[in-house]
């Protein structure tokens, strides 16, 4: 409890690789709750014991398939209304999902608890460039206020 | 003949599936037509057994990653014919238990499991929903000359919560399959009655399925029908209103206009008021988070048998993680989770059932609400 500053955490946690899950990296972090203004996200500093997987393979083919398509790409919910999604939409919904996590970090405070929970809509946004942008419309689930 | 889940990731293996159904005549089940076949949506197709080999061999020269979903199409229309295995005599035919179903469904395999175990099992009204919908519990008795007491669980007393009253259905299999050779579930029966409300909340469980799948309340109409539901566990009388709700409709937490406005919330709560002396144990099944919960929501102050409620709790928790290795949290839930008022368990415990434990299954965010099918039987079983 730091006067006047807000409430500082000391965490150590164990990440676990979503795509393999005996792949584990220790970490050590520090979390800060900033009293008084609520709109301020949190301040994170973590440090990692090792490192993180190379994920540059997966990206290219992920990649390259999204740029070999006709049309830009438009998916719906994600996993559907039984928890299923189709193999080939596993790389969108792991983008979901990371881009998801900015979010919820930016909105956490001490009494929220966010988990995403389904992809609502997806569509591929067509660029000029070599860069691939996506629009997501995600629906997260707060545990508190449910 | 085997069925198989086939992935197209590009447009010239799209073509090439659309080729191969056309020309070998293979059974389309998904997508309709071979017009629809498109890259990255999955294709599910019955190949003839002597189509098989050359058909995999021609997925595997194109680089075309596939599934055997079904190695032998006729073994499994054989286990499901009536007349089969002896073992499937007392549960209705071909019902899925690895799978989510509806409300008629349900309702249906309520009536089934009923008549083809009328011996043990009957059904019973306990009141009607706010769309006019009946609630039936099963009530799984022993003939005996000595009286038993009551072990009560209730599902889906939240709409999205779909592995809920899959537990339920499954917990009802696994007794009445089992009883005559289990010698636990033997035991069970010997001694207690079973009382199971595969789904509580009927009006919202159906509005999750037809039109919002992360629906949580029931559907009372409020503000002149702009406004709909209540949350049926903020909405019991204990304490009701004070934490962890809210007063507007709007919120998934809306306590409602008064403790027990619902009707639903009423049918249950008179029938277990009624019968509170013979019940020794109340149990309320919700997702997600992987918790067994003990009262109280709406305080931290424990209750008097907090001792002996927490070390079941936790011997139940440890044989759960016996089974897959699934970890479960045992504690209150004003502790362990989040202030509220107005809950079912809160309720039950304060009129004086002594075990009254809040079940959240799995899992713990990855997948939420939308569990997938394959967790089903996993989940069900460790959770027996």
């Amino acid at each position: 409890d730091l006067d006047d500053v807000g409430h500082k955490y000391s965490l150590e946690l164990v990440l676990e690789d979503i795509l393999d899950r005996d792949t584990t990296v220790n970490c050590t972090a520090e979390v800060l709750y900033h009293l008084g203004n609520k709109n301020l996200a949190p301040a994170v500093q973590f440090t990692l014991e090792g490192d993180l997987k190379n994920t540059d393979e997966a990206d290219n083919t992920f990649y390259n398939q999204i740029r070999s398509l006709e049309k830009e790409l438009v998916a719906e919910n994600i996993p559907d209304s039984h928890g299923n999604m189709p193999p080939a939409l596993e790389p969108i919904h792991l983008l979901g999902w990371v881009a998801s996590g900015y979010v919820i970090w930016q909105n956490s405070t001490e009494n929220t608890h966010f988990h995403p929970a389904q992809i609502k809509h997806v569509k591929q946004v067509k660029r000029s460039d070599e860069y691939l942008e996506f629009d997501y419309m995600i629906l997260l689930h707060e545990m508190v206020s449910q | 003949d085997q069925v198989l889940r086939v992935v197209p990731e590009t447009l010239q293996q799209a073509q090439h599936l659309q080729h191969l159904c056309s020309t070998l005549l293979l059974d389309l089940w998904k997508p309709l037509l071979p017009a629809d076949i498109r890259a990255g949506e999955d294709l599910q197709m019955r190949v003839p057994a002597p189509l098989v080999q050359e058909l995999k061999a021609s997925l595997d020269q194109h680089f075309i990653a596939y599934k055997v979903l079904i190695p032998d199409v006729q073994e499994l229309v054989e286990q499901s014919m009536p007349g089969g295995r002896s073992s499937y005599r007392q549960v209705p035919q071909g019902y899925v238990y690895t799978q989510y179903h509806p409300m008629k469904e349900i309702y249906e395999w309520m009536g089934q499991i009923q008549r083809s175990n009328s011996e043990l099992v009957t059904l019973q009204e306990l009141g009607m929903t706010v769309e006019n919908r009946t609630m039936s519990y099963l009530q799984i008795s022993q003939p005996s000359n000595k009286p038993k007491k009551i072990i009560w669980m209730d599902c889906g007393i939240h709409a999205r919560e779909w592995i809920s009253p899959a537990f339920c259905q499954w917990f009802v299999k696994e007794i009445l399959q089992n009883y005559k050779s289990d010698p636990k579930i033997r035991r069970l029966l010997e001694n207690w009655d079973l009382y199971i409300l595969p789904v509580l909340n009927i009006d919202g469980y159906i509005y999750s399925w037809e039109k919002d799948r992360f629906w949580r309340k029931n559907r009372s109409p409020h503000q002149h029908g702009t406004c709909y539901g209540t949350d049926l566990n903020r909405n019991f009388n204990s304490s009701w209103g004070s934490v962890g709700v809210s007063y507007n409709c709007s919120s998934d937490i809306f306590c409602g206009s008064g403790p027990e406005s619902e009707p639903e919330t009423r049918a249950v709560a008179h029938f277990i008021e009624r019968k509170k002396s013979d019940i020794l144990c109340y149990l309320t099944i919700h997702s997600y988070g992987q918790y067994i919960l003990t009262p109280y929501g709406s305080t931290t102050t424990p209750p008097s048998n907090s001792e002996e409620l927490i070390h079941v709790a936790e011997k139940a928790a440890a044989a759960l993680m016996g089974k897959y290795g699934t970890r479960y949290k045992v504690g209150s839930t004003s502790l362990l989770l989040y202030s509220n008022s107005g809950s079912s368990r809160d309720w039950a415990h304060r009129i004086g059932i002594p075990f009254t434990y809040t079940f959240e299954l799995r899992d713990t965010g990855t997948h939420g609400f939308a569990l997938p099918p394959d967790q089903i039987q996993p989940t069900c079983e460790e959770t027996m």
